[in-house]
């Protein structure tokens, strides 16, 4: 039986929930950030497998080619390329959506399909080149894997506040300065005039089409990272492998994780860790009931979370005005 | 500093640089169905021809690459069998989904509806199975139905009632179903004489599907009789009924289905009920058809694939039946390449979503026209259309056309 008083379990279920729930973070973040000019773009899924795919194949390559390689410098290129392959998806979303006015819904749900088979594709492609089976370098791996040396082994405050790799610290940041970014800088105030009402900010003089592009391209190579983290770190599979189908719901629970959080970057902190935790909590509380039964509780949450947020409408937790509705200036 | 540019300077700056500008966006307010199904093929060739290069970069030759693609998915009896089968599914859910999706109800919980639909009907073919097989069928089938309509059902309901996120719901249902299919795979329905495996047994004769084929052509389970008269059956209800025009009411707009006394959560929740009921029902066919139990890969991806289906088809059924046969190709013709070139089987997926792409793309020359600067307008009529109507060059583009706007004109033709 599980004990709650032991706090070894207790802090291991804390820390392998912070695991699980970085990547889930930086999707919510980026859909924020997308959300917030006015673009609901569904394909988090398939931008998160082209950061994974980027970055991997960043840092692969990188290393079979390089003479000596180093292993900050792969990390460093995994993370540009994670980012920019992403941006990247996000991009043609946006180039359909924004100029070409196609229908959002449908746009997301094809970035999805489209970003899943690429990576899947060039990730096999890779893996049958080098003989069924690619892998970075240990000492890469263990960048994405390792916490803050010598601040990671002070007992229980070490392993609660240091041991985790620089990315999910670098979620973190990214959560701080999105907050601030939103609702202190003049940028962050003409996105949302934009995301709220975009022909009130044309009139304005705000730029809305590069407004739009900008935080659609951007937020979407934030997304990428949270692929990069799922494909490098070994919480999530082997780490540093490429494996078929690597990612599995996270990007669609971080759509839903948006909602949550009503589109607040503080409030997605709360709401990653919290679904982070249901979904590792078959391996820290056990209930006695089946594995497939505890599966199933980040989704039923979910569906709790859309439920209560659609039932109570309070005005601040509004989506922004213009979401899902492309902008044409001529039909003003 | 960027910022203080934009409030600074752009107001004149803007409008003195872009007095006129380079191009001018002009929605078009009528264009021939052939001609947009035109630049639609159009598309999707040059589609193929992305796809063709990123094999040429590759260092393949890509027509060999696409012709291997299409005889292995058609040169023998067993492939066109095959690839029939992949069709099925893939139609079948395409079609539950157009009624939602008509009515911009993002129902993307085929997959989910399907898998229930496979679960009820199983417990049939395992517990109930002591009818005849007719009856046993029929009682599978139904069960499917209703299980698959109650899993849309859920969704449709808390959007009818609240307007929950239908996307979000129905997609969540997806996992929940497959966590539900997997617990009776590993739990109770576990076959113990599969030597530790986790799997359900195969059904019994009386509970599969009759074969029915052209000799010598292909040979494939009754399945495909099925899906084709749904197909015919569900453009009549879009179509010709009152429900199919509710149905386009309400995705034109619910204020107007309001204003005209319509009841919309009732319209809703029915329609869901329809596409989930459908959904189920594939769930019938695979199991009791293609592969005569369940797993947790029955469904394996068709509820998704069947939303790229319904799209590139405009939501036409009888257009559907083609892209699905096509998608069918592209999925089993993949197979061979990877066997063949070492091509990874991803390739159809990469290929179908590139095609969506250049389809959701394709619209936009579909619905709007580009005028250039200094291009008189006159001549930006496309020198191709045979009739030029005073409609076409009009460069007012505010006033909406009746056609456009009527739904019922509209099913095959989504406008935005």
């Amino acid at each position: 039986m599980f004990d709650f008083l032991n706090p070894d379990n207790l802090m291991n279920f804390f820390v392998a929930a912070i695991l699980a729930g970085t990547p889930l973070l930086f999707g919510t973040l980026g859909e924020i950030l997308t959300e917030k000019s006015g673009n609901l773009n569904l394909g988090v899924q398939g931008m998160m497998f082209m950061g994974a795919l980027g970055g991997f194949a960043g840092a692969y390559y990188y290393e079979q080619m390089a003479a000596q390689p180093v292993a900050v410098i792969s990390v460093l290129i995994a993370v540009i390329c994670a980012f920019l392959t992403a941006a990247f998806g996000a991009f043609l979303y946006s180039v359909l959506t924004i100029s070409m006015r196609a229908n959002q819904n449908v746009t997301g749900l094809a970035l999805t399909i489209f970003g899943t088979g690429f990576a899947n594709f060039f990730g096999e492609a890779i893996s049958f080149a080098a003989g069924g089976y690619a892998a970075v370098s240990s000492e890469t791996k263990t960048i994405f894997n390792t916490g803050i040396p010598g601040l990671a082994d002070i007992p229980i405050i070490g392993k609660i506040l240091f041991s985790y790799n620089f990315l999910v610290y670098f979620a973190i940041l990214t959560a701080i300065i999105l907050a601030w970014f939103l609702n202190r800088s003049r940028a962050g105030l003409n996105l949302r005039a934009v995301g709220e009402s975009p022909a009130t900010a044309d009139a304005a003089g705000i730029n809305v089409t590069r407004y739009k592009y900008l935080a659609t391209v951007i937020g979407g190579g934030i997304c990428g990272l949270g692929g990069l983290y799922i494909v490098m770190n070994s919480s999530n599979g082997v780490g540093g492998v490429w494996t078929f189908n690597l990612i599995s719901y996270q990007g669609w629970i971080a759509v839903a994780l948006v909602i949550f959080a009503t589109w607040s970057p503080a409030r997605a902190l709360w709401g990653s860790l919290i679904f982070g935790a249901l979904s590792v909590m078959r391996l820290y509380i056990p209930l006695g009931i089946p594995a497939q039964i505890y599966d199933m509780f980040p989704y039923i949450a979910t569906i709790a979370v859309i439920i209560g947020v659609s039932m109570r409408r309070r005005r601040e937790n509004h989506p922004p005005d213009s979401l899902g509705i492309a902008y044409f200036r001529e039909e003003r | 500093m960027q910022d203080e540019n934009i409030k600074t300077k752009t107001p004149d700056a803007h409008r003195k640089t872009r007095k006129e500008p380079f191009v001018r966006i002009v929605k078009r307010s009528d264009i021939q169905r052939a001609k947009a199904w035109m630049i639609r093929v159009g598309a999707i060739i040059l589609a193929m021809c992305v796809g063709g290069i990123i094999v040429l970069l590759m260092g393949h030759n890509p027509f060999a690459v696409y012709s291997a693609m299409f005889t292995g998915s058609f040169a023998t009896a067993t492939s066109r069998s095959e690839t029939i089968k992949t069709a099925v599914p893939l139609l079948g859910a395409a079609i539950a989904i157009a009624p939602s999706f008509r009515m911009r109800f993002w129902n993307i919980g085929a997959e989910g509806q399907i898998l229930v639909g496979a679960v009820a009907a199983t417990y049939f073919a395992l517990y109930v199975k002591t009818m005849p097989s007719v009856m046993l069928l029929l009682a599978m089938m139904l069960a499917a139905m209703v299980a698959g309509g109650i899993w849309g059902l859920i969704p449709g309901f808390f959007k009818a009632k609240w307007g929950t996120n239908e996307t979000l719901f129905t997609l969540m249902l997806n996992y929940i179903a497959l966590e539900l299919t997997k617990y009776f795979q590993h739990g109770p329905w576990r076959n113990p004489m599969s030597g530790g495996f986790p799997k359900i047994a195969m059904f019994d004769n009386a509970a599969r599907l009759p074969k029915l084929g052209i000799a010598g052509i292909f040979d494939v389970h009754i399945g495909w009789i099925f899906v084709l008269v749904l197909a015919v059956l569900m453009l009549i209800y879009l179509r010709h009924t009152k429900q199919g025009y509710e149905i386009a009411v309400v995705g034109e707009s619910e204020r107007t289905a309001r204003y005209a006394s319509m009841n919309v959560g009732k319209i809703i929740m029915r329609t869901v009920f329809i596409s989930g009921a459908i959904a189920g029902l594939v769930g019938f066919l695979l199991v009791s058809g293609a592969n005569g139990t369940l797993s947790d890969s029955t469904a394996g991806g068709v509820g998704f694939t069947a939303i790229s289906v319904a799209w590139l088809a405009k939501l036409n059924p009888i257009v559907m039946i083609f892209i699905a046969l096509f998608i069918a190709v592209l999925s089993k013709g993949s197979n061979t390449i990877q066997t063949n070139f070492k091509i990874p089987a991803s390739a159809a997926d990469v290929l179908t979503g590139i095609i969506l792409f250049f389809m959701l793309g394709c619209e936009f020359f579909i619905n709007y026209k580009l005028i250039f600067r200094g291009v008189p307008s006159a001549e930006s009529t496309p020198p191709d259309s045979t009739a030029p109507s005073p409609e076409v060059t009009a460069p007012d583009s505010a006033a909406p056309s009746p056609e456009v706007t009527a739904p019922d004109g509209a099913v095959g033709e989504e406008a935005e």
